[in-house]
């Protein structure tokens, strides 16, 4: 009976002891899908792929820093631009697996698509170990995405109109080439000048390519940089608007919107004087 | 087929002073001051490893090599993209004015080599005598210039003049590449000269010694060699080496399915066109896949098909190839990661017609007996990537003859007439070392490559006819910026 209560005693103790082991070894685990990312091996991805340009601490200031015209992301500060969550809030271990996978378009920051999704998942475990934000906060609740509408004329114009309202061309410009009177005054989280998006450029987005991805940048802000979030100020449905209308920007990018869009006098005229331009320069991009 | 060593330098060196010479080398190199090193966290040929990419893109060398200069499936993603990062930067139009893309390689070094069973006949009495004959001293390697990058957007080329220790440049890789095409990574041409599109590249090989190559790459039957015995096949083709032509490849977004097809001037990368009215064809095909925390696994086939002249015709306006026949290499790898531990493995299997495996002209009778000779042949090398600072490098390599070209008659080999066993002409060979990067920038690489190397090839001693030897020690300083 004693030896019995002694085994007892002692197998407590040792559930004790293991408890705050168990919770270290978790602390540097993070979860995509059926993937667990661990610091561990994330850290020596870091330090094979990342420090030149985010820096032995994390903080940005690697050795390639002072050459970038958008300086890579702190870690210690722990602001994310692309998040399916709330503005202010920390993004999600997908948000940051995501980034990881799809890199940022007119930056320095490449796709890390062909690393394997274990590598990209350890990278993000070790990512989250910069900031002490991450053991007091918790992730924001991703952002509800309703249905999207069928993108109508209607609706095009709907978003015109609110592309105006909301004063968006005061940095992307009228017609959405990032040029718009504040451009040029616009600084990120830096204090680097920083450009708006030029929808004329390109087909990708910041955070993502697809109508879904847009509609999360708006609704939840590029944290770091000027472009706020609009949960606030718009309802869904004009949201979903204002998406359509977005995609009528990218004249060099077909999608369902732009072909609506020229179908219209006013849509075709406005098609024909965007791509209306000089020599190419090799760029991609017809000036 | 290995290289012989200079027979300008015939001299027997005590493994003593070679010894010494290493210490040295050693020492030198444990002097250097590596502060920048220790500041990393991390616990701590020819080659085309770019550090102008790292200068462009602002990437370490350990981003895109798993050590300069083999890639990691990143790196080969970037090459897929025509050197690209896809992130709408890539164009020269978006880099400063005065970035130039250019890098250079070379490695000053020591190196020991010796062969057991030489012609060191005395000139004096001119008595055959066959022995050990080991050279050794301070040498140079050639050098690379490696340019490369963008032209425009999806318009990309590779220029490398590189030049052996004498000076001497020749191009070995000039090419233009179309990425993209139907915006579609499964389109891309690429014409001019290239490495062939080997997984397992000999341009990016980890072992530089004379004697550490890939024999694989360039082997050609011991009855190939010139009639008066002297160490020059009758045709040279290597997989090994870089081809004239035009290739269209594919690969999926992140490179894990890889496919590409070429068509090449059959004259083994030689600038001009005499031997080359010929064409061949190299195909190969890969996939990777996923292992969790073991890493990315790689499969993959190839098949090179030939053809190549027997005899040549001139005139005084032109030479040319004549009597082709077809030769061929095919075979399978492997890419295999157990994390830090890695291995690449190889077989081929490969062919030469009767009339090249003999070195007969086309227009003349066969040896008695003859028959096109086959082998088998395969490798397996090791690496274990302690951090991106240290790389331990092992290969085993064997080449097996199936079938002989000419009848085996016991003694010694008969050029055009016999061989002297079924073995004649196998190969064994052994390499390892390592490779130390004091330090790992986005502006340069430095490396200490210290590397043994021995090959060992079946009856083919100039005089005895006996199995020969080859061993290299090598201690280089390999830098590129």
């Amino acid at each position: 009976m004693r030896a019995n209560k002694s085994m007892q005693w002692m197998f407590l103790a040792a559930a004790l002891l293991a408890l705050p082991s168990l919770a270290i070894a978790q602390q540097g685990e993070i979860h995509v899908g059926k993937v667990t990312g661990h610091s561990d091996a994330g850290k020596q991805l870091y330090f094979r792929f990342c420090w030149g340009c985010h820096g032995f601490r994390g903080d940005g200031n690697g050795e390639n820093g002072p050459y970038l015209n958008i300086l890579p992301r702190n870690f210690v500060a722990a602001t994310f631009k692309c998040r399916s969550t709330p503005t202010g809030t920390l993004p999600t271990d997908e948000d940051l697996y995501d980034s990881v996978g799809r890199g940022f378009t007119n930056s320095n920051m490449p796709a890390w698509i062909s690393l394997t999704k274990q590598q990209r998942a350890d990278m993000v475990a070790f990512i989250k170990t910069f900031s002490p934000r991450w053991k007091t906060d918790k992730p924001g609740d991703p952002i509800n995405v309703p249905a999207e509408p069928a993108a109508t004329l209607d609706g095009i114009k709907h978003g015109k109109e609110l592309f105006t309202k909301l004063e968006c061309w005061k940095c992307h410009g009228p017609e959405g080439r990032g040029d718009g009177p504040s451009a040029s005054t616009l600084t990120d989280s830096n204090e680097q000048p920083i450009r708006p998006y030029n929808f004329a450029e390109g087909s990708h987005f910041k955070c993502g390519t697809t109508n879904h991805d847009l509609y999360k940048i708006f609704m939840t802000g590029l944290d770091g940089t000027p472009m706020p979030s609009f949960a606030d100020v718009i309802k869904p449905e004009d949201a979903w608007d204002l998406v359509h209308y977005l995609r009528t920007l990218q004249v060099n990018h077909k999608s369902p919107e732009l072909a609506l869009w020229m179908g219209t006098k006013e849509g075709a005229e406005f098609v024909k004087a965007q791509k209306v331009g000089g020599t190419p320069t090799g760029s991609g991009i017809k000036q | 087929m290995f290289h012989w060593a200079s027979s300008s330098m015939k001299r027997r060196v005590p493994w003593l002073a070679s010894l010494l010479v290493c210490g040295f080398l050693v020492l030198a190199f444990l002097l250097i001051d590596s502060r920048s090193a220790s500041a990393l966290p991390v616990p701590a040929g020819k080659v085309y490893a770019i550090p102008a990419f790292g200068r462009k893109y602002g990437m370490p060398c350990s981003a895109c090599h798993e050590a300069w200069p083999k890639l990691n499936n990143f790196g080969q993603s970037f090459k897929d993209n025509g050197y690209q990062m896809g992130n709408d930067r890539d164009a020269p139009i978006f880099q400063q004015p005065a970035y130039w893309p250019v890098s250079f390689r070379m490695t000053p070094q020591w190196h020991r080599q010796s062969v057991d069973r030489a012609d060191i006949t005395n000139p004096a009495t001119g008595t055959p005598v066959e022995g050990r004959l080991t050279t050794h001293g301070f040498d140079l390697s050639g050098m690379d210039i490696l340019t490369a990058g963008t032209l425009a957007k999806n318009i990309s080329f590779l220029l490398v003049p590189a030049a052996g220790n004498d000076a001497v440049f020749a191009f070995e890789s000039a090419n233009v590449r179309f990425s993209n095409l139907l915006k579609s990574s499964w389109l891309n041409i690429k014409v001019g000269k290239f490495e062939l599109d080997n997984m397992i590249s000999e341009k990016r090989i980890m072992t530089l010694s004379d004697f550490g190559g890939y024999q694989i790459y360039h082997f050609q039957p011991a009855t190939e060699f010139l009639p008066d015995g002297s160490f020059t096949p009758f045709y040279t083709f290597g997989m090994g080496d870089n081809q004239i032509g035009a290739e269209v490849s594919g690969h999926s977004k992140n490179s894990y399915t890889r496919y590409s097809a070429a068509l090449l001037s059959g004259n083994d990368g030689s600038v001009g066109v005499p031997n080359g009215h010929g064409y061949d064809t190299y195909l190969t095909f890969s996939q990777a896949f996923e292992a969790g925390s073991l890493g990315l696994q790689r499969v993959g086939a190839f098949a090179y098909i030939g053809r190549a002249p027997t005899y040549l015709a001139t005139s005084s306006l032109l030479t040319d190839g004549f009597g082709q026949k077809s030769f061929y290499r095919a075979g399978f790898f492997g890419l295999w990661y157990l994390k830090k531990l890695d291995f690449m493995t190889m077989y081929t299997r490969g062919g030469d017609n009767v009339f090249l495996g003999t070195g007969t002209p086309s227009f003349s009778p066969l040896p008695a007996g003859a028959q096109g000779p086959t082998w088998n042949a395969g490798f397996i090398e090791t690496h274990y990537t302690v951090n991106p600072q240290f790389i331990l490098v092992n290969r085993y390599e064997l080449i097996r003859m199936s079938r002989q070209a000419l009848p085996i008659t016991p003694g010694v080999f008969e050029p055009g007439v016999s061989v002297p066993s079924a073995n004649f002409g196998d190969i064994d060979s052994l390499v390892f070392g390592y490779r130390y990067y004091p330090f790992i920038s986005s502006r340069a690489g430095f490396a200490f490559h210290n590397e043994y190397s021995v090959v060992r090839q079946r009856g083919v001693a100039p005089l005895s006819g006996k199995d020969l030897t080859n061993n290299s020690l090598f201690l280089g300083f390999d830098f590129i910026f």
